[in-house]
């Protein structure tokens, strides 16, 4: 039986062994200077890159860290500090729930409030969703890391005759900062990949655009769109693009891993 | 000895929760800046129920044409005929559970797998860099999946995995008709992988919850180490581990790219795995910005609605068998 449960991981390992080789034999000889300065040239042509995208993805995605960040690290030091009690118990349900929710759904709320009413898709929308989905990821994972600060560390703040409120700010969360920066990379890391959401909201766009209040391109997006193409161009940019996108997510998720060492040692 | 004459014992009544009011709670007084910072954090924290409760309601508002007009028959007539206005999202549900179906079918088994050797048998040094691993699954984008699955995973379906499937059960109504590549299995396999992650996530944290006084009476009574597994700490958390597969099912419903890019997307109920289909999620990808009328963009909410629902009941039931085992514990939040 050892041997059939180690055959079964080898098999999972297996699986994210072949995704990256494939990404790597596919895309990686498709990844040059032009791929990462020029943009989308029209269809049938070769050449073109997807300068565009990768400038979309970080403002997009930048946009909905700074809405998200805050309200998820507040809400996750709420149920740290406070969140004992029916209301903590709530909240911290809702977030788990949400952190199941699927992305399309708030991807269509975000087209209800913010697409709909002013008739044209938008960047903005775009963060907007990405920002909701933020919010659940980044409280539960902020909370957990702050609990991990021992209490003594805050009883000696308070001895001292430290406000509570500078006790957490100052202390508390000073001491968890690591955790929780690593939490944060990981839910960027998160939404960098993510499409569903995107498609009503930010649309994408050949061009390139920088306007907040315009379509804009993200490297998921232009995947989407060149990976179910009819062009053999287009899936060998679409290779490319995935492998960028991978190579970004997977640098995100060992820095993430990387900060939690240094912090904690192998703790987990 | 194959049975062990053990019951699991029962988890400890009210465990001291992580929360418990520790003792800084009354080790200095509330100033009123102090009442600020909490005022503060709490209406943050207050955003997330808020947000719940708004996304149902805009979705239920939405839908409320569609609603109106086929009442509860939406849910089980299969025509989806924009051109005539008639609307019923049979097929895009029935897609839904049976790709789910599929996935939990090839997941469990690999993610419980997973979970027990890396807690029970695996060597130390090997537990962290395997868990990583198989927790980097669920960090590839939705969307990477979607595109391995046309260009790779596909075509091998198509040249090692389905002439053999046909040859061997080809005479069920699972596996009939012409494999054109993009079809219910493609999609079930792809779900299947996205999955695994979070599943073996989630249960290596319930078996890891699971005291060692349990493995070690077990193996005190002369149980081999398999045995005790079984008979010790498999039932012990089994709460946790139903809750992690449901978690799994939660993932795998409202999952959106992948399998919109592998499925087929066509509206019909078949049994056969081998031919295209549908699910709530692809429907609304593919066909949300093309709804030209209100009552299709309605028709296409209610079906946004259907899915939010299930999912929100799939996850709050996971959630609560999962926290019955390891108490308030984002468990599986690790799993990116």
């Amino acid at each position: 039986m050892t041997g059939l449960v180690a055959l079964l991981s080898f098999t999972a390992v297996l699986a994210l062994v072949l995704i990256v080789a494939d990404l790597i034999a596919k895309g990686a000889s498709s990844l040059d200077w032009n791929f990462f300065v020029r943009n989308p040239v029209p269809a049938g042509e070769s050449g073109g890159g997807v300068a565009n995208a990768i400038v979309g993805t970080v403002i997009i995605v930048g946009i909905a860290a700074l809405i998200g960040l805050p309200v998820g690290i507040g809400a996750g030091l709420y149920l740290a500090e406070y969140g004992s009690g029916r209301l903590g118990f709530l909240v911290r349900f809702v977030a788990d729930v949400l952190n199941g929710t699927p992305s399309i759904v708030v991807g269509i709320f975000a087209w209800t409030w913010m697409v709909k009413p002013v008739g044209r898709f938008s960047a903005l929308a775009g963060s907007a969703a990405l920002a909701i989905l933020m919010i659940p990821m980044i409280a539960r994972t902020t909370e957990e890391m702050v609990r991990l600060v021992p209490h003594s560390l805050r009883e000696a703040a308070l001895a001292l005759g430290y406000p509570r409120w500078r006790t957490s700010l100052r202390v508390v969360t000073r001491t968890a900062l690591g955790g929780i920066v690593t939490g944060c990379l990981v839910g960027v890391a998160r939404i960098a990949g993510e499409t569903a959401p995107l498609l009503f909201t930010a649309l994408g766009n050949l061009n390139f655009s920088t306007h907040l209040g315009q379509p804009m391109q993200t490297l998921s997006l232009q995947i989407y769109v060149y990976g179910t193409g009819p062009f053999d161009e287009w899936h060998r940019l679409a290779w490319a693009a995935a492998l960028v996108l991978m190579g970004l997510v997977l640098v995100l998720a060992l820095a993430a891993r990387w900060v939690t060492r240094q912090r904690y040692g192998s703790a987990r | 000895m194959t049975t062990l004459p053990l019951e699991p014992v029962p988890a400890p009544p009210e465990q001291a929760t992580p929360s418990a009011e520790p003792r800084w709670q009354s080790l200095r007084g509330v100033n009123e800046s102090d009442r600020i910072y909490q005022g503060v954090l709490t209406a943050l924290a207050l955003a997330l129920p808020l947000l719940i409760v708004v996304l149902l309601a805009q979705l239920f508002v939405s839908a409320l044409p569609a609603i109106r007009r086929f009442g509860p028959s939406f849910l089980w007539t299969s025509t989806w005929d924009p051109v005539a206005e008639v609307y019923g999202a049979a097929p895009m549900i029935f897609g839904t559970l049976a790709s789910s179906f599929i996935a939990l079918l090839l997941a469990v088994p690999l993610a419980l797998g997973v979970a027990i050797f890396l807690t029970e048998f695996a060597p130390r040094w090997l537990r962290q860099p395997v868990a990583f691993l198989v927790e980097l699954l669920a960090a590839i984008p939705s969307v990477v999946y979607g595109v391995w699955g046309i260009f790779v995973l596909i075509p091998f379906l198509r040249a090692y995995v389905v002439p053999p499937l046909k040859a061997v059960l080809g005479w069920t109504p699972f596996f009939q008709g012409v494999f054109y590549g993009n079809s219910l299995l493609a999609g079930g396999i792809i779900l299947a992988i996205m999955i695994v992650p979070y599943i073996a996530a989630v249960s290596r944290e319930v078996l890891l919850a699971v005291p060692g006084s349990q493995r070690e009476a077990a193996l005190a009574m002369g149980a081999t180490r398999w045995e005790a597994v079984r008979s010790a700490v498999l039932p012990y958390g089994r709460a946790g581990l139903i809750g992690a597969v449901i978690l799994g099912l939660g993932r795998a419903l409202g999952e959106t790219m992948a399998v919109t890019m592998v499925i087929g997307n066509r509206h019909d109920i078949g049994l056969s795995a081998l031919q295209p289909a549908y699910t709530m999620a692809a429907a609304l990808a593919n066909e949300f910005s093309e709804a030209t009328t209100d009552l299709y963009l309605s028709a296409l909410f209610e079906v946004g609605l259907i899915l939010f629902v299930i999912t929100v009941v799939v996850n709050a039931a996971a959630r609560l068998l999962i926290w019955r085992v390891a108490r308030g514990a984002a468990v599986g939040s690790q799993a990116l």
